[in-house]
């Protein structure tokens, strides 16, 4: 790697600020190609074409300066500093995501041994800043999407744990690099170059995994609350100006995030066979890249086919389909680990 | 009937407790209001409800926002004015609205149009269900959350608004027919686009069926919800789709005589038994198909010849009372038309569709969560001016 | 072959549109870089054929807005023959149309005896002002130069004579 000593805490700096500059960056890159091309190919549109020339691609860039230069109002009626606070406090749980991804064998910016343990646990703060925006608005159709969107998000919580525990009974390991390297080393049937990616032995847990991460992420068919034909947006109906970009960022942002783990556990991550050692730096953010933008695509796909869960439905389908499943898919995983 | 003193003094004293109940109650219910602006609401519709946590208490439809007093300006208008007015109350099935009412004034001059215009009427009146009706089964996805089929309706549904303005130059307010027939013959062309038109909105009912339809959570979201028991539908004056949906065997292109080409045609009307949002969903696909079908057969069977009956130059329509009703997209609409021997009528009572389908909405909301409201709203489908006129 | 689960159909509708729209380009014409012509019938813009006008004022009377505003005097012309008497014509001095008022009916073009209005499918014509959408008949005779031809009729009919 670079021949240069730096501190502890100019490592520390130069990470936050590539974390922080990728979360935009991610999120304008998801939102333009999925969002805005692909949903509009989708229903027969050709999406933006005007801005920036080429097929439209300052969009979103061009959202964001808008949405920055747009007057800041808060509802007279509103908790001033928890309405401020909540889209914040969004935001920094989708910054924590980025912290355990690996991009390349040596790329992450902290490869904690408890690594998936440590993302599973950190997506659920988000929670906290989706029911202090209802709250704060000071606005009943707000109030209703809050409300709804706790109890959507904690109930999803469980199925997204349950379907990473297979993996982790098949790799030994927690820890996000380990379970790359479990991937990378492993072998189908006797062959071993092309690795074993988890997602063919783990094909249920990889399903119940994007659902539940289409839940955390209230995409349809679980948008209950941000339906956009009944409460306008929600939670997030009183927010304007670069408060809403907050809350876009973190929505896509956390998409890309959860994409990029759900990549890293059953596709295989950074790891392309037959590349190895400092060429894998390079290579690696690429084939993760490429990896997330499929896994983007089945989560954007299903989002713009089907219509939404009522509240009650989509709570049966957790509790009742979801979480029976991946205890299940756990039971198969850990009889099979010890006997093969 | 005169009321005792007695009767008086309890009706006040029930008034009195119901409003403390309803005070007492208010801390434990919210009144939301999907006010006049609202996504799910077609228009500038109001609906106040009371809500019990998720479940509706009661609720009140507020309609006539979109009043615009067509009744009124029927009165002070000339009857080719009053064609043109009309094409507006229900804006997306226009040359439907303009139906009844020139058949109510040539049933008072006793005049019969050329059974070319009869023709060449019926295939308009058909085309406009099929614009109407296909944006609703691609609107109802959105209603739900599916953001996709409502693209299709809008691109398949331009084709049939092409042909109505090739063949009579405004695309949603034809203004076409006219007492004695209709305004000008079909261009050259016409028909040959019209069978490719009807082609491609079959593909578009099987692409809807797949994409929707059968998608198990839109089954979810519409089975079961908002049923409308056949006799409480007849007794709310229910009409059109969804009264055919609870069981009702009823449709005025059959039931009723009509100058109109429906009698020569081959055609079957689709009724189902559930009475609930997917059986309104189901019937009105399959009517749109129905649709394209006739006017399939009406096209292989258009008479030649003249295309508008002897008129006088001036219409006066002989003094008389005509009600003429046809099954409209959106349901039964009726005009009763008094004329008194003027240049306009003298009074032209529109009976829409809609005011008397959204009726049944206070009783059928009670005890329903807060999105099947918007499922159901959106399952009955009514058009704001039809309600308001 | 088992029935393919409806969320299945979905997820194939969507993506075939897709490619559809990959290959076939979508439907939509980006004015104003790409314009489809509207067809000869369509009800875009009346224009007024002046020579024909004598301010009979039937159009102005049956338009159910009111919009047309026509103002005339009379005029005597020396007679055709040697030893008639003079003719009186009338002169179009004012024929303006308010198309912010317009309905686009098309009832003046119907009534009109003399076929001094017509229909042209120009819909290119908004201003910035609505006070700018009264048009008077100068512009209402350049708009004759943009109606088509009416278009043949499908077999059958009856032409009319």
């Amino acid at each position: 790697m670079l021949a240069l000593e730096l501190s502890f805490w100019q490592l520390t700096a130069i990470k936050t600020v590539i974390v922080l500059s990728l979360i935009p960056a991610g999120a304008v890159i998801l939102g333009y190609v999925f969002l805005l091309k692909m949903m509009a190919h989708m229903q027969s549109r050709m999406g933006p074409m005007e801005p920036g020339g080429f097929h439209g691609w300052f969009q979103l860039v061009g959202d964001g300066i808008k949405f920055i230069q747009k007057e800041d109002i808060i509802p007279a009626e509103a908790d001033r500093r928890v309405f401020a606070l909540a889209p914040v406090v969004v935001l920094i749980s989708t910054f924590l995501l980025y912290i355990v991804v690996p991009a390349g064998p040596d790329l992450v910016v902290q490869n904690l041994d408890v690594g998936i343990f440590y993302a599973l646990a950190v997506s659920s703060l988000g929670v906290i800043g989706v029911l202090m925006a209802g709250w704060a608005s000071a606005n009943k159709f707000s109030l209703l999407g809050s409300l709804r969107a706790a109890g959507q998000l904690i109930a999803y919580e469980l199925p997204l744990v349950l379907a990473v525990v297979g993996v982790v009974i098949q790799a030994e390991t927690m820890s996000l690099q380990g379970i790359v390297g479990a991937q990378a080393d492993g072998e189908i049937l006797g062959i071993g170059w092309i690795g074993n990616p988890f997602i063919l032995t783990q094909f249920v847990g990889f399903v119940i995994f994007i659902a539940a991460a289409q839940a955390e992420l209230t995409q349809t068919p679980f948008d209950m609350p941000v339906a956009e034909s009944e409460l306008v947006a929600g939670y997030m109906t009183e927010y304007s100006g670069f408060r809403f970009l907050f809350f876009f960022m973190a929505e896509f942002g956390t998409a890309a995030a959860l994409s990029a783990i759900a990549a890293t556990l059953y596709l295989g991550g950074w790891y392309q066979p037959f590349v190895t050692g400092d060429l894998a730096n390079i290579v690696g953010p690429l084939v993760l890249g490429a990896k997330v933008m499929l896994v983007a695509f089945l989560i954007f796909w299903m989002r713009f086919t089907f219509p939404r869960f009522r509240e009650d439905q989509l709570q049966t389908f957790a509790w009742k389909y979801l979480i029976p499943l991946s205890l299940i898919n756990i039971l198969v995983t850990g009889v099979l680990k010890v006997v093969l | 009937m005169a009321v005792t003193e007695h009767q008086r003094l309890s009706y006040i004293a029930s008034q009195a407790a119901d409003a403390r109940l309803n005070v007492e109650l208010q801390t434990e219910e919210m009144t939301i209001n999907l006010g006049p602006q609202h996504p799910a609401t077609h228009g500038t519709l109001r609906l106040v409800a009371r809500l019990d946590g998720e479940q509706v208490v009661s609720a009140d439809v507020i309609c006539g926002y979109m009043h615009r007093g067509y009744e009124k300006l029927t009165e002070v208008r000339t009857f080719p004015q009053v064609t043109t007015l009309i094409n507006r109350i229900d804006w997306l099935s226009s040359f439907a609205n303009e139906v009844p009412f020139i058949l109510a004034a040539e049933d008072l001059m006793e005049i019969e149009a050329p059974p070319r215009a009869q023709y060449i009427r019926t295939i308009l009146f058909e085309l406009s269900r099929i614009a109407n009706v296909s944006l609703f089964i691609g609107e109802m996805g959105v209603q739900l959350g599916a953001l996709t089929p409502v693209f299709f309706a809008f691109r398949d549904r331009e084709y049939v608004l092409n042909l109505i303005e090739a063949a009579t130059g405004g695309r949603f307010h034809p203004n076409y027919d006219r007492i004695g027939g209709v305004k000008d013959d079909l261009p050259k062309g016409w028909i040959a686009e019209t069978r490719a038109t009807m082609d491609r909105l079959r593909g578009y009912c099987d692409e809807l069926e797949d994409l929707l339809m059968g998608n198990e959570i839109f089954e979810a979201r519409t089975r079961g919800v908002g049923v409308i028991p056949a006799a409480v539908g007849l007794n709310y004056g229910l009409s059109g789709a969804n009264i055919r949906a609870s069981g009702i065997d009823w449709d005025l292109r059959r039931d009723e005589w009509s100058p109109l080409a429906w009698k020569d045609l081959d055609w079957k009307v689709w009724t189902h038994p559930d009475g609930d949002s997917f059986a309104r969903y189901w019937v009105r696909l399959q009517e749109t198909r129905e649709a394209t079908r006739m006017v399939d057969q009406m096209l292989d069977g258009l008479p030649a010849g003249p295309i508008q009956a002897k008129v006088p130059r001036i219409i006066k329509v002989p003094a008389g009372e005509s009600w003429v009703h046809t099954e409209n997209p959106l349901g039964e609409m009726g005009y009763y038309v008094v004329s008194q021997g003027g240049l306009g009528p003298f009074r032209c009572k529109i009976r829409p569709a809609s005011f008397n389908n959204i009726s049944i909405v206070p009783w059928l909301l009670k005890g329903v969560y807060v999105p099947d409201i918007i499922t159901i709203l959106a399952s009955l489908y009514f058009i704001l001016g039809d309600i308001d006129k | 072959m088992p029935e393919l689960p409806g969320l299945a159909k979905g997820l194939g509708v969507t993506f075939r549109t897709m490619l559809e729209t990959w290959r076939h380009g979508a439907v939509t014409v980006e004015y104003p870089k790409q314009k489809e012509a509207p067809t000869p019938r369509a009800r875009g813009v009346i224009a007024l054929k002046e020579e024909n006008c004598t301010a009979c004022m039937l159009c102005a009377r049956e338009c159910p807005d009111w919009c047309i505003y026509i103002e005339g005097h009379k005029e005597k012309r020396p007679p055709r023959r040697e030893g008639g008497k003079p003719r009186t014509v009338n002169i179009l001095d004012r024929f303006d149309i308010d198309y912010a008022l317009c309905m686009y009916c098309g009832i003046c073009v119907e009534v009109c005896p003399f076929d001094a209005l017509f229909w042209s499918p120009e819909y290119e014509y908004s201003e910035a002002k609505i006070a700018d959408l009264l048009h008077d008949k100068d512009k209402l005779g350049e708009w004759m130069a943009t109606v088509p031809e009416p278009p043949p009729l499908e077999a059958g009919a009856v032409k009319k004579k």
